[in-house]
């Protein structure tokens, strides 16, 4: 039944890459392609982790540990940069 | 059994994940916008973290704990950042789709 089903989370959450990506694009504004930012490395983990069930593996866990913190420090330096034209003051 | 139970929460995780960024690219506004990825894409992450934690612990002897990091690291951190968001929203007063109050409902809403 996983072996049927995972399959399906791949494609589901590729949609969702496509999705955050389009926005990011498309924008209009500068909030909008931070949160696509940060929505594409909510699902990158998701994907990691589903990687990691599928092939076995508990590695990936230690990449997807890294990429929410980075993800997080980035999302915030670029909503500082926003607020007050500067990241750290 | 177990099969079943980890095939339904790594389903809803990757459908929830998915609803998440349809909400991203559908809603009509920035502040709308804000609870797609925020609230059903974190909840689908956490759905299939709990699967793979649970994947792992009944593979491997003993319990895996790698996955309750992210899922907390993840839960603490997006309501921070969708704050930090809105708040740079705010301050580069994005379009908004919400009604403009009228000169009466502040006082309404005082009382009230």
């Amino acid at each position: 039944m996983l072996a049927t089903v995972i399959p399906i989370a791949y494609a589901l959450v590729t949609l969702a890459f496509a999705l955050s990506f389009w926005r990011l694009i498309k924008g209009p504004d500068a909030p909008d392609r931070i949160l696509a930012l940060d929505t594409l490395y909510v699902n990158t983990i998701a994907l990691l982790v589903l990687l990691g069930i599928h092939l076995g593996s508990a590695i990936y866990f230690e990449a997807a540990l890294l990429i929410a913190m980075m993800g997080f420090v980035g999302t915030v330096a670029l909503c500082k940069y926003l607020l007050r034209g500067d990241i750290i003051e | 059994m177990t099969d079943t139970l980890l095939a339904v929460l790594v389903l809803t995780g990757a459908i929830f994940t998915f609803i998440g960024s349809l909400g991203l690219a559908r809603l009509r506004d920035f502040y709308t916008r804000l609870h797609g990825p925020t609230k059903a894409t974190t909840l689908g992450v956490g759905c299939l973290l709990i699967a793979s934690a649970l994947f792992f612990s009944l593979r491997d002897d003993g319990i895996s704990l790698h996955e309750v990091l992210v899922t907390l690291f993840l839960f603490i951190t997006a309501p921070v950042s969708a704050h930090l968001l809105a708040k740079a929203a705010l301050h580069l007063k994005a379009r908004s789709l919400a009604p403009t109050p009228r000169a009466g409902d502040a006082q309404t809403t005082d009382r009230g």
